[in-house]
């Protein structure tokens, strides 16, 4: 595959804190344009990736590449100058807690495009705070005014502030109920169609991973064991594999996923002319 | 160098204006552009976007904005551009403006103060109302002795006390020598010298052992216990508790404040003394008396009512320290920001009220002839 076609790439990464081997020869390619899902137990080492990838965590050995730059060259955060081109989410949200909505979403642009008249910016932000589906109300709250799904888009709509090509999201769908968990799985699927966007997405959520994820890689191991559709993944042998996708949880996330199907199938041949509104009307 | 957007109006056909976009239009390059076209009016029916060689979501809100405030029609498109725009207009739509939280200056002065006015009433009333707390927890502490936290006390006395001494003995042995230097320096015009005993050993003792150390320990102390549960009641640790059913008054507060309230009295007692000597310590090098012979002066010239007056207030003095963080951290919710406000109206509440007190002290041991 060709090296544009390759959004992050990661060779022979060693995460150690202490005696405690958290990666050692972690490979990993994430292409242009897909959602990757990344899944692996508790502590296996998920969010310290995401933190290597995007340079918050020097790893002792190994090669980060990022939209063609290298994270693990860079002497110190200024020499990473593609921070304006990926947006993250963190699990809790992250958001300043000093700032409304609005003004978390404006810090990205002030930090990176000074010369944006106000505005234009406080523009941005209010339409970004609407693409991430929040009432547009929403926009002037503080964080602490908002519940745990509403702060998951607020924080989504700051990582989108930039218009970034690359998107990382640590357990987006964690804490939400099983309809917001859905909504908010449809729109990222949205987005990331709308906006042409790669997603690298963080997951204990096997229903996000059928719903939206393009490919998965499991983390065990200290390494990425293996990466493939969710077929593919099912194919190996792999102990762990198995049990993730197979056990009571992934059984019925599986069936969920192929009623879901079945029903958007049956949409498409009943009403071809709008056969995104099901996804629609659910986001 | 990055490429910006430019813009221009072009004549059509049948003398509409249209305004044709060129270059990229993104989140970088938009911006010297934006201020450009806000100022340069309406006066166009038609978009034309085919010479736009990339566009985001920042370019499509500026398109559509236009389109919309104008009603002119968007031509040019790419697939990608028609998308965004798209999905902006239909994010846009429906979505009510968003009036500014912010009130116009005039009204904007008198609201505060009234805030501020009706923040301090209700302030008054929840001081209050957690005294009362406090003082329901020690009478149920009082019939349940198996319920007070012997251990957490300790700890608290070992923060408060123990760990003080150093900070608090330097400070004292400074001010003992600063005392008896300047003393010294204005009595030396009396030829009353040895009057610097009774000035070091009345005011360490009365006045200044204590309160220096009631302000260093609303500093030290009062200011960790703001701080500390301040930052348990945002990660909801003291909802956590409630809900096990331990009372955080019992826990966290009770013994906060009674370990304060019981080395107040010990540290003040200890930087008293470090004070005279201090300032025996000076008068041997400067003023010709003999180090142990002004220690043996203190004894006389000091009435042992100045040590009650001294340990008296102490424990006063702590209670209000304490109470004064453990409030201040109880109160803490929403932001972080909090938790830095909170903590500073602690230790400027503290010592505030310290130096108050300390004034009705004077008054009412002097009225009782302890002067």
């Amino acid at each position: 595959m060709a090296d544009a076609d390759i959004s992050i790439r990661v060779r022979g990464v060693r995460n150690q804190f202490g005696s405690h081997v958290i990666h050692e020869g972690l490979d990993l390619d994430v292409r242009r344009g897909e959602i990757l899902g990344v899944v692996g137990g508790s502590g296996s080492g998920k969010s310290v990736l995401m933190r290597t990838i995007i340079g918050l965590q020097i790893p002792q050995e190994g090669e980060v590449e990022v939209l063609g730059h290298s994270i693990t060259d860079a002497r110190d955060d200024r020499d990473i100058d593609i921070r304006s081109r990926w947006g993250v989410l963190f699990q809790g949200g992250a958001l300043f807690s000093t700032l409304t909505v609005a003004e978390n979403v404006e810090v990205p642009l002030r930090e990176f495009y000074p010369e944006i008249t106000d505005e234009l910016r406080q523009e941005i932000a209010r339409y970004k705070v609407l693409l991430s589906g929040l009432p547009a109300e929403a926009a002037a709250k503080y964080p602490a005014e908002l519940s745990g799904g509403m702060k998951k888009r607020a924080g989504l709509a700051r990582a989108l502030a930039l218009d970034p090509e690359l998107l990382f999201l640590d357990e987006p769908t964690a804490g939400l109920d099983p309809i917001g968990a859905a909504a908010f799985d449809q729109l990222i699927l949205r987005l990331q169609q709308t906006l042409d966007l790669t997603v690298f997405l963080i997951t204990h959520d096997l229903d996000t991973l059928y719903e939206i994820c393009d490919r998965v890689a499991v983390i065990a191991d200290r390494r990425i064991i293996a990466v493939g559709t969710i077929p593919e993944l099912l194919a190996l042998d792999h102990p762990w594999i198995q049990e993730y996708f197979n056990g009571p949880r992934g059984r019925a996330a599986q069936d969920a996923a192929e009623r879901h199907e079945a029903a958007k199938v049956m949409a498409m041949t009943l009403f071809p002319q709008d056969g995104d509104a099901p996804s629609a009307q659910k986001a | 160098m990055r490429e910006l957007t430019d813009f221009q109006f072009v004549a059509g056909a049948n003398g509409e204006t249209a305004l044709a976009f060129s270059g990229p239009m993104t989140v970088a390059s938009l911006g010297q552009a934006d201020a450009r076209l806000r100022a340069a009016g309406d006066a166009f029916v038609e978009i034309d976007l085919s010479a736009v060689t990339r566009i985001d979501t920042v370019g499509a809100w500026t398109v559509w904005r236009l389109a919309r405030d104008t009603g002119a029609r968007i031509t040019g498109c790419s697939d990608e551009a028609q998308k965004l725009v798209d999905a902006i207009r239909r994010a846009d739509a429906g979505a009510p403006e968003v009036p500014e939280r912010r009130l116009p200056l005039f009204s904007r002065v008198p609201a505060h103060v009234g805030m501020v006015m009706i923040g301090l009433g209700q302030g008054a009333v929840q001081v209050l109302g957690f005294m009362g707390q406090i003082i329901q927890t020690c009478g149920i502490l009082i019939r349940h002795p198996s319920r007070f936290r012997m251990k957490a006390l300790v700890h608290q006395m070992e923060l408060v006390g123990v760990n003080a001494l150093a900070i608090i003995g330097l400070m004292s042995f400074l001010v003992g020598i600063v005392i008896a230097q300047q003393g010294a320096v204005q009595l030396r015009q009396f030829g009353a010298e040895i009057y610097t005993v009774n000035l070091v050993g009345r005011l360490t003792l009365r006045e200044l052992g204590v309160l220096m150390t009631a302000i260093m320990v609303a500093g030290r102390s009062g200011s960790a216990f703001s701080a500390q549960l301040g930052t348990m009641k945002l990660t909801e640790e003291v909802d956590a508790m409630r809900t096990i059913g331990v009372s955080p008054v019992e826990a966290l507060v009770i013994p906060r404040i009674l370990a304060t309230m019981i080395m107040m009295p010990l540290l003040g007692f200890y930087s008293a003394f470090i004070g005279i000597i201090g300032g025996a310590f000076l008068s041997s090098m400067t003023l010709g008396i003999p180090f142990f012979t002004f220690l043996a002066r203190i004894q006389e010239v000091v009435p042992l009512y100045d040590v009650w007056v001294g340990l008296t207030k102490a424990p006063v003095f702590g209670l209000i320290v304490a109470i004064a963080g453990c409030y201040q951290g109880m109160q803490v919710k929403n932001n972080a920001e909090e938790v830095g406000t909170r903590t500073t109206a602690a230790v400027v509440m503290a010592i505030f009220m310290v130096i108050v007190l300390d004034a009705f002290f004077a008054v009412f041991f002097t009225e009782i002839g302890w002067g």
